[in-house]
């Protein structure tokens, strides 16, 4: 076979084809025009046009988290690559696989503060798993072959790729030829879990009396729900999913305990804080799930199973780790597991099993998320948030994508939305970005355009990325976008009333918001406004029926102002300290927004 | 506790900066830092000094070995190990001073190895107590310059870190 001679910039979209890649999220600049004419040549991929880079990665990140797939950016230097850099970060911090592509001023000039010139490596280099700089056209091959590599392979994350613009000089040429395979002697994520460790963690696990499993993005990300649910199901212990990890196990079912930690459910909290064995699955013991580290869960046993090494004993001390992949470990459990009670049915104790379910019930029926009081009626009959959120999983009978930014909005999302199934909840969680709901719906539904596209949002994240409208006009993405709307940075303005007596200061906006329903309706896309829950469901049944299939559709939902969400973890307690209802002006919440 | 780090690092443009910036980024510190390429000029080798308990040396070298250019990690103070510093140190020497100066280097095994009319250049090695020791004999006043390499260590006896 000949090889092809190609030229930089066209070895780098061959490469981006050899790869699979579908979608290419950018936006054009000097550096990269080569890169662009490149695009325009061939027809394989397609380059979606955003309006901000930053909704470019959001758009990538978004498509990630839905297939498992990485996610592509192409932006130019100097200000295209540090606007990606939010988007970057936000990957970053939830371990999602996106390559992005930053153009650079060519290697001769990198140094002399070139027109549109930053050190993308050095701005970029603390939230990249990995990135390179291209010295020369004919490394481009290798490097993209690592780059997607190293995204996908381990704990994934975002890699970036800067790239000079005389490595993709059109007039010079290169044999091109695609990796087959990548030799990093340096890299080797571990593929299996010790079997030592995975003995001793069924032993722990059958041992158990009062045992939770708490499941994290590691569970999506890894693919391992299934698995997952098999093992709990067998053992019939109680499960939480952390924000990143809803859809890790069924939302609806029974065995399910609700998401934990500073928004977690009362049971949820409740059964972390009073177990004897929690099984941490690809979850990291985040400061938000574990309230006062040193007050976490007493008496638990704890065993921690993850492909991070450095996630492990990180904030709390593992008793059994467990590296590995999370679908693989879980199977392997389970078998020792399944064995074992083979043997001996009576293996798993039973009695004190059942015990604990009761006292899980009872925390339940006490203040779970059903009970009575957070039913109340808004003021004079006014929307509440989650009233909103449940008609919202009604109308999609708990099937949609759900995306969401960052507020109280989205802990409503969280808490009020079951998702049965994994890659369905799709959020910021470990960045908290604004911004991130509206581009990531965009990244999904490219994904999967017969699908339905929730973005549960507020109306001051959707601002932040707004200009997106545009793009699904030119793109006619049919996404739903339901804004909570309570004319405030409402999250802010609950910590205002916690803990700085009611002070709000600049949590609301004076009256200057924009009509969102003419906004909306200006970008061609269809709106609705809801003031009232006698209204609700039959908007809802509406915007996500048969009529509007094809239609972006805006809900602008006026909610009430005053709604806090709860429960909320108290600063500096167990994870058993949470304040279940309104009170305003107490001190003694958390003080890191 | 101090602990002294061995690391095999690609010898490439900007790996370096990944290992610094990760101190950096987390709040550890680097007391002192060393590297150069090895007999491999693929690889480089870094010796660097820092401080922390058991559990922070262990998030360190996790973390470390999460960057994709670091090939290898070792606590060098987990075992025996030998560790050696240079120093070049410019001293006054004038007058009387210049027999002083010249006895209390012969005394800590160092050398003389450039000479003014009112300077010597010394150049001395050891472990870094050994070369605090000779700054302090030499009284602060004669001391004009201090240049050190920062510690460079190896595991004793048949203990070898290579790929
Ligand atoms: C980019 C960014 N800036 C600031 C914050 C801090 N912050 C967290 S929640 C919030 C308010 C969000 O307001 P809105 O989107 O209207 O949601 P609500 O809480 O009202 O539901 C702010 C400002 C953030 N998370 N991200
Ligand atoms: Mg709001």
């Amino acid at each position: 076979m000949m090889t092809e001679r190609l030229s930089g910039g066209e070895m780098l979209i061959r490469a981006l084809q050899d790869e699979g890649v579908e979608y290419v999220f950018g936006y054009p600049g000097g550096a990269v025009l080569h890169i662009y004419d490149a695009i325009f040549k061939q027809q394989r991929i397609e380059h979606i046009l955003v309006r901000h880079e930053q909704a470019a990665t959001h758009m990538a990140d978004g498509y990630a988290r839905s297939t498992g797939k990485p996610g592509v950016v192409l932006v130019t230097s100097g200000p295209g690559a540090t606007n990606a850099v939010t988007g970057i970060a936000t990957a970053y911090m939830d371990s999602t696989p996106i390559v992005v592509i930053s153009g650079q001023v060519a290697n001769d000039f990198i140094g002399s503060d070139a027109f549109q010139e930053t050190d993308m490596v050095g701005v970029s280099r603390p939230v990249v798993k990995h990135s390179y700089l291209v010295r020369s056209a004919a490394e481009i091959p290798r490097i993209v072959k690592e780059a997607f590599y190293i995204a996908c392979s381990g704990r994934p994350g975002p890699v970036v790729i800067d790239v000079p613009k005389d490595t993709t000089d059109p007039s010079v040429f290169f044999d091109y030829e695609y990796p087959k395979s990548v030799s990093l002697r340096s890299y080797s994520p571990s593929t299996r879990g010790h079997s030592g460790q995975i003995r001793k963690a069924a032993n722990a696990l059958l041992a158990a009396k009062r045992p939770v499993i708490y499941t994290g993005g590691g569970v999506i990300q890894g693919d391992a729900a299934a698995e997952l649910t098999k093992l709990a199901r067998r053992l019939e212990f109680p499960v939480t999913n952390t924000l990143m990890g809803l859809g890790g196990f069924p939302g609806d079912a029974e065995q399910f305990l609700g998401m934990l930690g500073m928004h977690g459910t009362f049971e949820a909290n409740m059964a972390m804080h009073h177990a004897d064995l929690i099984f941490a699955v690809g979850a990291r013991f985040d400061d938000r799930v574990t309230n006062n580290p040193a007050k976490f869960a007493p008496d638990a046993t704890i065993v921690h199973l993850d492909i991070d090494p450095a996630s492990i004993s990180k904030i709390i001390n593992a008793d059994i780790p467990i590296v590995g992949p999370a679908g693989r470990v879980l199977a392997e459990i389970d078998r020792v597991i399944e064995a074992k009670l083979g043997e001996d049915p009576e293996a798993l104790d039973k009695r004190a099993l059942g015990d604990w379910w009761r006292r899980i019930h009872g925390w339940r029926k006490q203040h779970g998320l059903d009970h009575d009081q957070r039913h109340r009626q808004g003021l004079n009959g006014s929307l509440l948030p989650q009233q909103v959120v449940q008609s919202v999983y009604r109308a999609t009978k708990g099937q949609a994508f759900v995306t969401s930014d960052v507020g109280q909005h989205q802990m409503f999302a969280a808490q009020y939305y079951k998702f049965d199934s994994p890659r369905r909840w799709i959020n910021s969680g470990g960045l908290g970005t604004m911004g991130f709901g509206l581009p990531a719906a965009m990244g999904v539904q490219f994904a999967h355009p017969g699908a339905v596209v929730a973005c549960i949002t507020g109306e001051g994240s959707f601002m932040m990325n707004m200009q997106e409208l545009s793009t699904c006009m030119q793109y006619a993405l049919p996404i739903k976008v339901i804004n909570l709307n309570n004319q405030a940075l409402g999250m802010v303005k609950q910590w205002q009333d916690m803990q700085y007596g009611g002070r709000h200061s600049h949590s609301t906006y004076r009256d200057a918001l924009p009509d969102f329903t003419a906004l909306t309706e200006s970008f061609g896309h269809v709106a609705y406004r809801i003031d009232h829950l006698d209204e609700l469901d039959d908007a809802m049944a509406d915007v996500f029926g048969a009529k509007h299939r094809d239609d972006l559709v805006f809900v602008d939902a006026h909610i009430d102002p005053e709604e806090h969400v709860y429960p909320m973890a108290i600063k500096g307690g167990a994870m058993n300290d949470m304040v279940l209802e309104r009170v305003d002006g107490r001190d003694d919440i958390r003080d890191d927004l | 506790m101090r602990r002294l780090l061995a690391i095999l690092l690609e010898n490439e443009a900007g790996a370096l900066s990944r290992v610094i910036g990760l101190f950096a980024q987390r709040n550890y510190n680097i007391e002192t830092l060393n590297v150069a390429p090895t007999e491999d000029e693929t690889l480089s080798r870094v010796t660097l000094s820092t401080t922390g308990d058991e559990n922070r040396i262990e998030q360190i070298t996790k973390h470390l070995n999460r960057l994709i250019e670091v090939v290898k990690v070792v606590d060098l103070t987990d075992g025996d190990h030998l560790e050696r510093e240079l120093m070049l140190i410019k001293v006054r020497a004038v007058g009387a001073l210049r027999e002083e100066v010249k006895r209390c280097c012969d005394i800590f095994r160092g050398q003389v190895i450039d000479v003014t009319n009112d300077a010597y250049t010394i150049q001395l090695t050891g472990t870094s107590e050994k070369l605090d020791a000779f700054i302090r004999a030499l009284g602060e006043t004669a001391v004009l310059e201090v240049v050190r390499s920062g510690v460079s260590g190896i595991g004793r006896a048949d203990k070898i870190l290579s790929l």
